[in-house]
């Protein structure tokens, strides 16, 4: 028996797991059409690569990851690509995001693909190309890309990994049930990741004590390979990645570091079993276990469900009473979120699409004011404050939420579970964690705007300096003229004491106008490479115009012909005047040499 | 001269009192000199808390000299864009008591704004190119002009120069990646004295 240890707080909600485990895993008739949204992981969605009226085998790559963090899509079945567009997706915000609707021919065929069953000689590398091309992204909840985690560079070694099979929430079975049916494949999958990771000292499979069927079907798979199965007492949220760790190894994740910081890789184990599939089989996610429950539904069951299945295609087929229905939830009744429309797909991170009847989870009482009993503090896995967070939130006070760790809270709703209240506060906390990181974004932008308003007036100062300092120049330059008019006319006294400051400023100034002048002036050999330059354009057009008028024959007009020779002779002309100048210049640079050798 | 200073104490005490004066009178002389701060340490801070829009709606050209006419006292609620989130966090570094948006400076908007060029009606004059307070619009004498959407921060000072009006104000629609979390519904409050009406307090 491997020693755990105990989280602070948790809450022991009814588990209703059991509705839906008393059947295998189960198959369903493939819908007529599958949406896969292009946005299922955390990171950049993934960029479309195929056509409308494309047809497409199951497996092909649809959509290609963009950027690092990202992870491409692949067809979940055979068929036809029927649209690119925006539809309603599976996220809290009930907006639409661009989907890829593919048209099932129910042939289900698949593209070539191929396996690699000796993955103990394939390199780590070649391990993490394959994960990521097959687009694996964390199925236990965000969905963070498994290649990148899996791959934590080589200045964070790994020496533990964790296999999350907590599955701590209510009703979902999804884990579970894959453990039971699929364990052997499940382990080959974890010596995948083991050997991805360079074989860390420790493996453990953490797993709460209320699956006693799925260790035991882990247990003979798992005997003298160095993994060990640990389980522990059931409680609500012990499949926190944090939480895990702790129970697990007694080790606490300081605020805002990764488990890698720590030299640990934590892994949902329907992501092992997703890496097995892909490394031995060749097989691209494009399939998971989803479980289907809740009293509005005749048939409570977990099934291996396409990727792209409405989730209207799911309760069809298993006796959906609409009108028992009290809401739409995809995830668990703690932290999943409420469908607006049941033709949302599922995605790689749906573990659960829960039906619940009014009895299960009947609509929201009013909330009512605070009562400071103080259960909501000793309910919080992280060790928050609830009610100061609580306050705070309601007063937007940012500072101080942040100073009270609000962004350390997990979002697990074991706070709102106890509040007597019904206080919706784990609501508040999403809210103003959503608007802590708005406003940051916005200061961003706005010292984004500052900088450029400063750099803005800054350039405009320098051209007004700029125009000023021209100004100051032409005015000196006219006075220069003025002086030197005056000069020719009235010549300054130069014995007279009064004048001979003034015309010394003024030959100042003279001097500095020629120097001027003389620094604009290009030098004589520079003239006198243009000179040359006109001289050659100058004949090379009359050699055109001349070969033009050669050209004339009889069909042309008078006219055109006069035309022609008047341009010949213009072009002569020009390459005279063209050749005088250079004469000239030739002859007043040798005078002017002549001059500074005297 | 020890032997003096020994027999008279006072004298002692005097010496000994106007120099550690003078000694430390010196040391803050330089500190003041060395660690002297430059420009209104406060001043920064408000600019900080500014929108940074640029919009010159409170009357100032631009954010940073309507913080340094509060620096010197002025008025907090001028500023629309911000609207009351700013004025509060302006009053609170301030240590005063917020007031609520001037009319005066205009209404504080629902959604943000950018500015839009149709492209066709424009006639390349670029007026708004000048009047542009981030440089946010591209284009040239007689080209057609056009607006960098992620530097536009809304101020609507290119609006009025345009002699063809072919500038409009879209709002910005908030994508998936901007949604958050609305706030929860507010509930009634319940307990008599926590209600702030009328009918509370009678």
């Amino acid at each position: 028996m491997t020693k755990t240890w105990v989280t602070p707080g948790g809450v022991h909600p009814p588990e209703n797991k059991h509705q839906s485990v008393t059947m295998p895993i189960g198959h369903l008739p493939i819908p007529e059409k599958l949406l896969v949204q292009l946005s299922q992981h955390i990171g950049a969605p993934a960029k479309p690569c195929v056509t409308i009226g494309q047809m497409v085998l199951k497996g092909q790559k649809i959509a290609e990851a963009v950027g690092a963090v990202s992870v491409p899509m692949h067809a979940p079945t055979s068929g036809t690509i029927n649209a690119i567009e925006d539809r309603p997706i599976a996220h809290s915000s009930g907006m639409s995001g661009p989907c890829i609707e593919i048209t099932t021919d129910g042939k289900d065929l698949w593209i070539d693909h191929e396996s690699l069953a000796d993955y103990e000689n394939a390199s780590p590398k070649a391990l993490l190309q394959i994960i990521s091309e097959a687009g694996i992204a964390g199925m236990g909840g965000a969905g963070f890309p498994s290649a990148i985690k899996l791959n934590p560079g080589d200045r964070r070694p790994i020496n533990t990994l964790i296999i999350n099979a907590t599955e701590c929430e209510p009703y979902i079975t999804a884990d579970d049930s894959a453990i039971r049916e699929r364990s052997a494949e499940i382990v080959e999958g974890i010596h995948i990741l083991s050997r991805i990771l360079g074989n860390p000292g420790k493996i453990l499979i953490g797993i709460e004590d209320n699956k006693p069927e799925a260790i035991e079907a882990l247990r003979p798979h798992v005997a003298d390979t160095g993994i060990s199965v640990v389980s522990f007492p059931t409680k609500y949220p012990s499949g926190g990645e944090k939480q895990l760790i702790y129970i697990l190894t007694g080790q606490e994740l300081p605020s805002a570091t990764l488990p890698a910081d720590a030299g640990m890789v934590c892994v949902n184990i329907g992501t092992t079993y997703a890496v097995k599939r892909a490394v031995v089989n060749g097989e691209p996610l494009i399939s998971r276990v989803t479980t289907v429950t809740g009293d509005a539904c005749g048939v409570n069951r977990n099934y291996e469900t396409l990727i792209g299945t409405p989730v209207r295609h799911l309760l069809e087929h298993n006796e959906f009473n609409r009108d028992a229905c009290s809401r739409l939830i995809m995830g668990g009744p703690m932290m999943g979120f409420s469908l607006s429309s049941a033709d949302v797909p599922i995605v790689k991170t749906t573990n659960c699409i829960l039906v619940p009847s009014y009895a299960e989870i009947p609509d929201d009482e009013p909330s009512q004011p605070c009562i400071r009993c103080g259960l909501c503090a000793e309910a919080c896995p992280a060790s928050l404050l609830p009610q100061q967070l609580f306050w705070y939130a309601q007063a937007n006070d940012h500072d101080r939420l942040e100073a009270h760790n609000l962004f350390d809270c997990i979002e697990c709703g074991a706070c709102s579970y106890v509040c007597p209240s019904n206080i919706p506060l784990v609501q508040h906390y999403r809210h103003s964690k959503g608007d802590i990181v708005k406003a940051r974004q916005e200061k961003v932008v706005s010292d984004h705007a500052r900088s450029r308003f400063e750099f803005r007036k800054q350039r405009m100062e320098l051209a007004e300096q700029e125009k000023e300092a021209k100004r100051i120049a032409r005015r000196e330059a006219s006075e220069k003229a003025k002086a030197s008019a005056g000069k020719k006319t009235a010549p300054l006294d130069a014995s007279s004491g009064n004048a001979a400051p003034a015309s010394s400023s003024a030959a100042d100034i003279i001097a500095a106008a020629q120097a001027r002048a003389v620094s604009k002036q290009v030098s004589p050999e520079q003239q006198q490479a243009k000179f040359e330059r006109s001289i050659a354009g100058a004949e090379m057009r009359v050699q055109m115009a001349a070969e033009k008028v050669a050209e004339v024959d009889d069909s042309q007009t008078e006219e055109q012909k006069n035309t022609l020779n008047a341009a010949l002779e213009g072009a002569k002309q020009k390459l005279g005047q063209a050749q005088t100048r250079l004469a000239e210049h030739l002859e007043q640079h040798k005078e002017l040499n002549e001059e500074q050798v005297k | 001269m020890i032997e003096t200073i020994a027999q008279q104490p006072m004298l002692a005490a005097l010496i000994a009192m106007v120099g550690l004066g003078l000694l430390f009178g010196a040391l803050l002389g330089y500190a003041a000199e060395k660690f002297k701060v430059q420009g209104d340490p406060i001043v920064e801070q408000i600019d900080a808390l500014l929108p940074q829009t640029q919009c010159g709606q409170c009357g100032h050209p631009g954010c940073r000299p309507y913080a340094e006419s509060i620096g010197k006292g002025g008025e907090i609620n001028k500023c629309p864009p911000g609207g009351q989130a700013t004025i509060n966090a302006i009053a609170s570094l301030l240590d005063v008591p917020a007031p609520e948006l001037d009319a005066e400076h205009g209404e504080e908007a629902d959604v943000k704004t950018v500015a839009y060029i149709r492209e066709d009606e424009c006639i390349g004059c670029t007026k708004c190119i000048q009047a542009c307070p981030v440089d946010a619009i591209l284009g040239a004498a007689k080209l057609m002009h056009t607006v960098i959407m992620s530097e536009c921060t809304g101020c609507d000072l290119c609006v009025e120069p345009c002699p063809v009006d072919c500038i409009d104000m879209l709002p910005v629609e908030d994508g998936i990646k901007q949604w958050h979390w609305p706030a929860p519904e507010k509930v009634a409050d319940l307990i008599a004295t926590d209600r702030t009406t009328q009918e509370a307090s009678l």
